[in-house]
């Protein structure tokens, strides 16, 4: 699957990059790559393995239902751009 | 043209959990803001979620309760998206293996009973809220992290009525299982829904809206109602209906298409790394599945049986856990084999009061004794019915018994004849069209005339004793 321009610049939207035309030729060459080695896969005869989502063989970590102090607001807050009494402020979202 | 509705419902139910998803952090509504998060959930680099023990039991509880199948293995994916409610970007979701799939929920709506199927339950975690001000968005983050279940209908539902059921009969079944205080008020159960209109008998599906930010259950039915009434009207007159989301505007009682930038969903789903995957042997599932009690629609079958009460007064008293534990108490313990006497106080009068105090019938605090035995004074005669009423009331209200309350307030009821004589002399002097029209045949007229004697005697007179009187005196008058 060649990667276009095209393509980059949407991921990179997606992921709310702002990319110079200079990146976005060498994103598009790097991920092109990166997509033309792993289609090296397609090589191999993979019938009968099912995805994996994790390689590490260990399952079911789990935590007891037990409350453990946080942070308090002032601490919360310490490093917001912007706040208002113990709330995060942000740029209005919504019209 | 007569259109026919498919809906498919979404809901999100808070799991009743000490702590987050993910993190220690204490899930308590109502606390100032900011000031139940941790690293974990406010996102910070380097933090690492740990799923909680008792949201996956809950979740596998509620999947049992649902006739899901509970997948053996599961994992937890990541749903990327940008919004500030958001911490981490992504939220922690189940994508391609949720932990169940393919139940059903069974729906009574008062006529038929109806099958709804339940496409998946999974497992995810709350955003933060947003509260929008005049310039800013403020972000409180306490719950941002506490355990969701998403709960997905197939789209089986045809009618408001059946939407309702439906949320009706989720909700008791989550409260049963003791896994979630479905709150809509306080956000801890929400729903979306998604609905199109065909053509009657047609096959394929019409194009359908997401209808969002209906906040009661009455709210989803009158949404849906206004939605299926407008989109019948689109495609009556040849206009296409737009895929889209449509907010519900309760003050305007209308649905009306969401204004935000919509953009091309992309969530680039994957698996969630942090999070090992889970694996739910046979035998856990055995053991959740003796933990789970008596279900509604099994209680409901069993009032049906051992009582011989109806589906419909049945599916009202069980609705509520606490309604059913007290009316079972109360069916019991009334001696008559016919319990219709004992199942209408409870369904009338008792549930009324509760309604009107805001809290189940065990909040009432009046025992189960003491509410049959002032059934049996109005059985015995004792008391009217009407006067009997009140009475309740006052015993909610202060606590005493009954017959301290009629002594005080001198409700015994008057079924002497001769005593009544003079309240009917009175009451056909004072009504002469009434006694007019009854003499020339109108039944109706009587009614009329016993309830001003009725409200005359305060209550208190016997019904069918002033009726007596009445038509006695009436012959002679």
């Amino acid at each position: 699957m060649p990667i276009t321009k095209d393509t980059v610049e949407y991921v990179a939207h997606l992921a709310r990059i702002d990319l110079q035309a200079k990146e976005l030729e060498k994103l598009s060459r790097q991920l092109e790559e990166i997509v033309i080695f792993i289609d090296r896969f397609k090589e191999l005869d993979l019938k009968g393995v099912s995805a994996a989502s994790h390689i590490l063989p260990i399952h079911n970590v789990l935590r007891e239902d037990a409350p453990r102090p946080g942070l308090c607001a002032e601490k919360a807050l310490q490093c917001a751009p912007q706040k208002e009494g113990n709330f995060f402020a942000v740029p209005k979202v919504i019209e | 043209m007569d259109y026919q509705a498919v809906i498919g419902l979404e809901v999100h139910a808070h799991l009743k959990t000490r702590t987050k998803a993910f993190c220690g952090c204490p899930t308590e509504f109502g606390a100032p803001a900011n000031s139940q998060v941790c690293p974990v959930c406010l996102g910070f680099p380097g933090s690492l979620p740990v799923l909680n023990k008792a949201a996956l039991d809950f979740a596998v509880k509620v999947a049992l309760a649902l006739n899901c199948t509970v997948q053996e293995f599961t994992k937890l994916d990541r749903k990327n998206y940008f919004y500030p409610d958001l911490p981490k970007n992504y939220q922690i979701s189940q994508y391609d293996l949720p932990l169940s799939r393919n139940g059903f929920l069974d729906i009574f709506t008062g006529k038929t009973r109806k099958r709804i199927g339940i496409t998946r339950v999974h497992l995810e975690e709350d955003a933060g809220k947003l509260i929008h001000q005049e310039s800013v968005s403020l972000v409180d983050f306490n719950r941002s992290g506490i355990p969701l279940l998403e709960i997905v209908s197939e789209p089986d539902i045809n009618s408001p009525q059946e939407a309702y059921a439906y949320l009706t009969a989720l909700k008791s079944i989550l409260e049963y299982l003791e896994v979630s205080d479905c709150d809509m008020e306080k956000g801890s159960l929400r729903c979306d829904a998604n609905i199109s209109v065909r053509k009657a008998g047609e096959k394929t599906l019409g194009t359908k809206a997401e209808l969002k930010n209906m906040n009661s259950f009455k709210a989803v039915r009158d949404a849906l109602d206004y939605e299926i009434l407008r989109q019948s009207e689109e495609v009556a007159s040849g206009n296409a209906v737009v895929q889209e989301t449509r907010l519900w505007d309760a003050g305007k009682q209308k649905t009306l298409p969401m204004r935000a930038k919509e953009e091309a969903k992309d969530y680039r789903y994957f698996p969630e790394p942090d999070l090992p995957p889970f694996i739910i042997r046979a035998e856990a599932i055995e053991e959740v599945r003796k933990g789970i009690p008596e279900m509604p629609r099994e209680k409901i079958s069993r009032f049906m049986s051992d009582f011989g009460i109806s589906e419909y007064d049945a599916t009202i008293l069980t609705s509520r856990k606490e309604d059913a534990l007290f009316a079972e108490e109360c069916i019991k313990e009334y001696p008559e084999k016919d319990k219709k006497t004992v199942t209408n106080w409870l369904i009338g009068p008792l549930l009324s009061e509760a309604n009107n105090r805001n809290c189940a019938l065990p909040g009432l605090r009046i025992t189960a004794k003491r509410l049959l035995g002032l059934i049996s004074l109005v059985e015995r005669q004792e008391i009217s019915g009407l006067s009997a009423k009140t009475v309740l009331t006052e015993m909610i209200d202060s606590g005493r018994e009954a017959g301290e309350i009629i002594k005080e307030k001198g409700l015994s009821q008057v079924s002497d004849s001769a005593s009544l004589e003079s309240v009917a002399d009175e009451v056909i002097r004072e009504n002469v069209k009434s006694v007019a029209d009854f003499k020339q045949g109108k039944e109706s007229a009587l009614m009329f005339l016993v309830g001003q004697a009725m409200k005359k005697s305060r209550g208190k007179a016997n019904p069918k004793v002033i009726q007596e009187v009445l038509k006695r005196r009436l012959a002679d008058a």
